[in-house]
């Protein structure tokens, strides 16, 4: 093995948003980890608060009663904003990284026609089922308000 | 070998994940449209359709599929995130060993939820 | 792009480093005048001869074949040959040694680490017939449409700028990379090769396909059309397929037979005696 030389130069995490390409695909990417984070870190505060059900229902109204403010309401849209995107994008990300979707290998011939342009409308009707599930969700949201 | 394993459960537990956290957020968010999953009027988050959901086996079973195949999937993908950041040898297998029994106790915990309301809802 | 104004002057600016006398990469502004057709490598050589001889890079062919010339320009991973000035839309031109690798020294980064990532999946054909690859009697049976199967990646000219633009290899160094991945199914997929069970053994583990997430930069970078995210994603479902014993196991091909009753026309002589 050769000695490794010279200054490093990693991109680091500013790579992770977009090393100067700016195609479709890398904001999906990115989209998907932080709509993930986010679903993982209501989760887990939501397996602790659905627990209090167990104990009866004063606990449980008690707990409903601690996460039922305006800001709460908001906060749990946004979750299930998180959820209709990684969903949908997920199904993507599970038929595409298995082959299907991406087209069959073929001789480059310039312009070429990658897997990435091959699955892009299966990317944009994610984002448009995306959108719909958003929507649909939302009625019930704006109705809480009421 | 191992990541070759993770890997494959983590695309099932994310399919799995998408029927039941699929059927679980129309029941909580949507049934306004729907009408279909809770008593007319009412808020799924009402002790009384809580009691409903909490007695039915169905329910308590796909409830403890879902906690452990969304607990496996959200934590996988936080390793890899986060080795993704180039930690030393000693600090993956830490964090593997943490969000292991992260996991794990909260999936007890959430059975335990599960079963104890399953026996409480019967009573009521 | 056309550019709607015609350009008279380029402005270059150069990531210059010498690790004997900087502490810190800085950039260097020169002007030159536009000349129609010229490329970033162009611009290059230019600037070499008249104000900056101290300029560092690799080139050589010129021309998109050689995979020498990989840099950052203007935000994205390329070939300087293969980029004319004017298809950036500007005629300021930003050049930087390509990203996640190190750099040695001005626009040269060290390409050691994607090579040994190469070598450490094992890029040729493994069989286990040790007579038939040491002293061939015959070709192997290769039909077109199993060509096909490999042959797009077969065109890597090990540039680096899909490893540039990957966003997993921008944190993850134990992360193979685009093209190590991309060869190793190049020889998966070769009827000719025996070598999947071989390979998995790396591929399985940490230094395989599963850091790839799909973000699509490889292939959109690369100038031969390889497409990378696709060899990939074809590797994951392979070795998905053997994870659940789903995989089909498959003879690698055998020497074609030769048909019978060709008789070689008078006049034309013996091949010459291997001489390696």
């Amino acid at each position: 093995m050769l000695q490794n030389k010279g200054r490093p130069n990693r991109l680091g995490v500013a790579g992770w948003l977009g090393g100067g390409s700016w195609g479709v695909e890398r904001y999906l990417y990115t989209l998907h980890r932080v709509t993930g984070l986010g679903l993982l870190a209501y989760f887990l505060m939501h397996i602790g608060v659905t627990t209090s059900r167990a104990f009866g229902p004063e606990t449980w109204e008690r707990a409903m009663g601690a996460v039922s403010g305006p800001l709460f309401k908001v906060g749990e849209y946004l979750v299930f904003l998180a959820f209709a995107f990684h969903a949908v994008n997920g199904v993507r990300l599970a038929l595409v990284e298995l082959g299907i979707g991406i087209g069959k290998p073929i001789e480059p011939v310039y312009p070429y026609r990658t897997s990435v342009d091959v699955q892009r409308p299966l990317a944009i009707g994610v984002m448009i089922l995306a959108a719909v599930i958003a929507a649909l969700g939302g009625v019930q949201f704006l109705e809480s308000f009421r | 070998m191992r990541d070759q394993r993770l890997w494959t459960w983590h695309v099932g537990a994310g399919l799995v994940i998408l029927v039941f956290l699929g059927l679980h957020m129309a029941i909580m968010h949507v049934d306004a449209i729907l009408g279909v999953f809770n008593r007319p009027g009412s808020e799924a988050i009402d002790w009384a359709n809580v009691v409903t959901r909490a007695r039915s086996a169905f329910f308590m079973v796909t409830y403890v599929v879902l906690l452990g195949m969304a607990l496996f999937h959200g934590l996988y993908g936080l390793r890899n995130i986060l080795f993704e950041l180039n930690p030393g040898d000693g600090l993956k297998k830490g964090l593997s060993v943490l969000l292991t029994v992260v996991g794990v106790g909260l999936f007890g915990l959430g059975t335990w939820a599960a079963w104890a309301s399953f026996g409480l809802a019967r009573t009521l | 792009m056309a550019a709607t104004k015609a350009l008279s002057e380029v402005i270059f600016r150069v990531r210059r480093f010498d690790p004997g006398a900087d502490a810190a990469p800085r950039w260097e502004e020169h002007r030159l005048p536009y000349t129609p057709g010229m490329t970033v490598l162009d611009g290059l050589k230019r600037l070499k001869e008249t104000v900056a001889p101290g300029l560092a890079w690799r080139s050589s062919c010129r021309m998109g074949v050689c995979g020498s010339c990989g840099m950052f320009i203007n935000g994205r991973a390329r070939l300087a040959c293969n980029t004319q000035i004017t298809e950036l839309g500007t005629n300021v031109v930003m050049v930087a040694p390509l990203p996640n690798f190190n750099t040695i020294r001005d626009l040269v980064p060290d390409l050691v680490q994607m090579f040994d990532a190469h070598q450490a999946l094992m890029p040729y054909v493994i069989r286990g017939d040790a007579d038939e690859m040491t002293e061939p009697t015959g070709e192997f049976a290769q039909s077109v449409h199993e060509l096909e199967q490999f042959l797009q990646f077969s065109y890597c000219i090990r540039c680096g700028c899909c490893m540039a633009a990957c966003p997993t290899y921008a944190t993850d160094p134990r992360y193979s990379g685009p093209m190590p991945l991309t060869q190793a199914h190049r020889y998966n997929a070769d009827t000719r090769d025996d070598g999947f069970a071989t390979r998995r053994t790396v591929l399985a583990g940490e230094t395989g396909p599963w850091r790839c997430h799909f973000a699509g930069e490889c292939s959109r970078v690369c100038p031969k059309g390889v497409d990378p995210a696709r060899a990939i994603q074809l590797m994951k479902r392979e070795l998905v397929l053997d994870y659940l014993r789903l995989r089909r196991e498959r003879c690698p091909a055998s020497v074609a037979t030769k048909p019978a009753g060709i008789a070689r026309r008078d006049g034309i002589p013996d091949a010459p005696k291997p001489t390696i």
